[in-house]
């Protein structure tokens, strides 16, 4: 095992380059596929060194596309398709949720449709209503399709990897300021299984659950935390759908609390089925479960209204704090820490913290 | 076309005519308990281009897919096995009788959602192509399907990177109950082939003869240039949109028109055609009873066939 130290983007584009080695058939869809900006440099050169035997140009038309991507899988052929951001996708959740989703069902397995489909999201820079969205619970909510929602560079290479080669279609959400941030990925192509949680840091005082740009933060605080002996079972929700729950009970039995944290909207969204399930196992805990995530409305684009939009470092530290019923004067001693730790910076742009290195 | 072509396109409506009938007379005993779109009045548009195929071309459907899945080969115990919602069904009884596919003889899928097979078949194009295979696609389409985006996107990629791909499309002039007329501007498809600079040719989708000789070269034609191509075939459907029975007491349909396309009847048409041939009529009689003996002996094995077990419901979601 050799590792280096890259950037998110860079991870994507190994995993291109080295899926383009592995599979003859695996070729890329996107609308612009061959433009200059490469989908934040991820896919930068594909068409160039190789042409139109690995690049179909994408007509503006997610739906017909979509289904053209559907149709050519049926014969075998891997299909990565890159739109920019989630709400494209919308236009072709018909071709997603009817054949996608049931090629396999419906054929009693004789058809499979190995597509990727990679989905920017994420917040920031006044995105607004319709560019800031993550729609993942809607996704989850599809049996048939999968859902991969990587958070560190690592994660990204080795999760697009492993969906590509997957035989399903995986539904590959990527956070915009997760692009920027750097990390120690694996050099070699390798394929792992995909499963809906992966261990983060282990501790037996609660159960802290996040993805994408939120794991970040919640990484960050079990380091805070650590310090001060509050010993966080961090999982990273990396793949809500199929929904395997194992490790999840597993560290919800050993700590008997949980926080769970949602990339969308806290009504109807992951955690709901986090908690739900940690109720069907008849788990008792011994407090309330707590989540947090988005208010039910749009994402507003100005600064000054998504001010108490997304679930800061200190809301996950309150929820911690009401779970573990940390004392005040300690609560306050972690605070003053955490917001030393962290620059004031507006609440559009990155946290210099997510450019890791992780 | 010869006389043994010609009796062997007869087979082929004959078939599909007794297999729609018989759903039809028999679906009200109530074991047949899924939505049915029969094919009847609409069967030349499916022999007629689908006999021209080979076994490797592959053929996509729609929600009216019991015509396009015979005329192709798919296997008639299968298909009435899936619409009894029995366990030797096609697709094991998950899909009913808008999902029929037989990937052994090409009829790769049929998807019930109007215009929803288009992209795939693009898509089975697409990759004919790019593997320079010297296989074509046929995706059928009805006339409602010229009302959806999809269409218009994939015929502009079929154009653009000039698939083997047929859009045959049968103007059966209905959507449900509503008439083209107030769906689209006019009844010649022309337009949106045009549109795109992909070929065109209007055809009578109830005589055999024609459908059969005329896509016959179109089929060759896109064989050997790689070009997509637009049929459009005028046709009826003689019962209702979806169900056993006929729904003309609706009044949505001008009783005249009704009566002009039954007397079009495509296998009274190719009747005469074989008249005309001088075809022996007890040769035609033999034929028909043979079907009708073989049509009568799958309908008994689906009605005795088992049904699936609850347990299988909740296989493949994932491969």
């Amino acid at each position: 095992m050799s590792k280096t130290e890259i950037l998110f983007t860079d991870a994507i584009k190994d995993a291109v380059y080295q899926s383009i080695k592995k599979d003859k058939k695996f070729f890329l869809m996107g609308e612009g596929v061959s433009d200059p900006s490469s989908m934040w440099g991820t896919i930068k050169g594909v068409s160039k060194k190789f042409g139109k035997s690995k690049t179909v140009e994408m007509p503006v038309a997610e739906n017909g596309l979509i289904g053209v991507a559907i149709g050519s899988a049926l014969n075998g052929s891997k299909v990565l398709i890159n739109l920019q951001r989630v709400e494209f996708a919308l236009y072709a959740f018909e071709q997603i949720i009817n054949n996608a989703a049931k090629a396999s069902y419906i054929s009693r397995g004789k058809h499979n449709v190995p597509i990727v489909i990679r989905l920017v999201i994420g917040r920031g820079w006044g995105q607004g209503p319709e560019h800031g969205q993550s729609l993942e619970n809607i996704f989850s909510a599809i049996p048939g399709l999968k859902v991969v929602i990587p958070a560190f560079p690592e994660d990204a290479k080795e999760m697009l990897i492993s969906s590509i080669f997957d035989p399903n279609p995986v539904i590959f959400l990527e956070h915009r300021w997760l692009h920027y941030s750097k990390g120690k990925v694996e050099n070699k192509f390798k394929i792992k299984k995909l499963s809906s949680f992966k261990k983060i840091t282990n501790g037996s005082d609660l159960t802290l659950v996040a993805n994408s740009i939120n794991l970040l933060e919640a990484f960050r605080i079990a380091k805070l935390l650590r310090k001060y002996r509050i010993r966080l079972d961090l999982l990273n929700f990396c793949m809500p759908n199929p929904f395997d729950n194992n490790l999840l009970l597993k560290s919800v039995r050993k700590t008997r609390r949980i926080v769970s944290i949602d990339l969308s909207h806290k009504t109807l969204g992951l955690s709901s089925e986090i908690i739900s399930t940690i109720s069907d196992n008849k788990i008792k805990l011994k407090t309330f479960p707590i989540r947090l995530g988005l208010p039910f409305h749009p994402v507003p684009s100005s600064r000054g209204l998504v001010k108490n939009f997304y679930p800061s470092g200190k809301n996950i530290l309150i929820a911690i704090r009401d779970a573990l019923n940390i004392s005040d004067k300690l609560f306050r001693k972690i605070l003053n820490e955490y917001n030393k730790s962290t620059k004031k910076i507006p609440i559009d742009v990155p946290d210099p913290y997510f450019k890791g290195p992780f | 076309m010869n006389n043994l072509e010609l009796i062997s396109l007869y087979k082929s409506l004959y078939l599909i005519r007794h297999v729609e009938e018989m759903i039809s007379k028999n679906y009200s005993k109530g074991q047949m308990r899924c939505p049915v779109h029969l094919s009847i009045g609409q069967e030349a548009c499916a022999t007629g281009l689908i006999s021209n195929l080979k076994l490797t071309d592959k053929v996509f459907s729609n929600h009216r897919c019991h015509a396009h899945y015979l005329a192709k080969g798919g296997s008639l115990k299968k298909m009435l096995c899936e619409i009894y919602g029995k366990k030797n069904g096609c697709v094991g009884g998950v899909g009913g009788s808008m999902h029929l596919q037989d990937l052994d003889k090409g009829l790769v899928a049929s998807i019930p959602i109007v215009s929803s097979s288009i992209g795939m078949a693009t898509g089975n194009a697409l990759y004919q192509k790019r593997r320079k295979s010297n296989e074509v696609t046929v995706i059928y389409l009805g006339d409602a399907a010229l009302e959806e985006g999809i269409f218009f996107e994939c015929a502009n990629f079929a154009a653009l990177h000039s698939l083997p791909i047929i859009f045959a499309c049968e103007n059966n002039m209905f959507s449900v109950y509503t008439n083209l007329k107030d769906r689209q501007l006019d009844s010649n498809f022309k337009k949106y082939a045009d549109a795109y600079n992909i070929s065109y040719k209007r055809l009578d989708g109830s005589k055999i003869d024609e459908v059969y000789k005329k896509t016959k070269s179109i089929i060759n034609f896109v064989r050997k240039n790689k070009v997509p191509y637009f049929i459009q075939m005028d046709t009826y459907r003689f019962k209702e949109h979806c169900g056993p029975a006929v729904d003309d007491h609706l009044e949505y349909r001008d009783q005249k028109e009704v009566n002009y396309w039954k007397k079009k009847c495509p296998i009274e048409y190719a009747k005469k055609l074989m008249k005309r041939k001088k075809i022996n009529e007890k040769k035609v009689e033999t034929i028909q009873k043979n079907i009708e003996k073989f049509v009568i002996k799958e309908f008994k094995f689906a009605e005795k066939d088992k049904l699936p077990s609850y347990k299988d419901a909740e296989r493949f979601v994932y491969v």
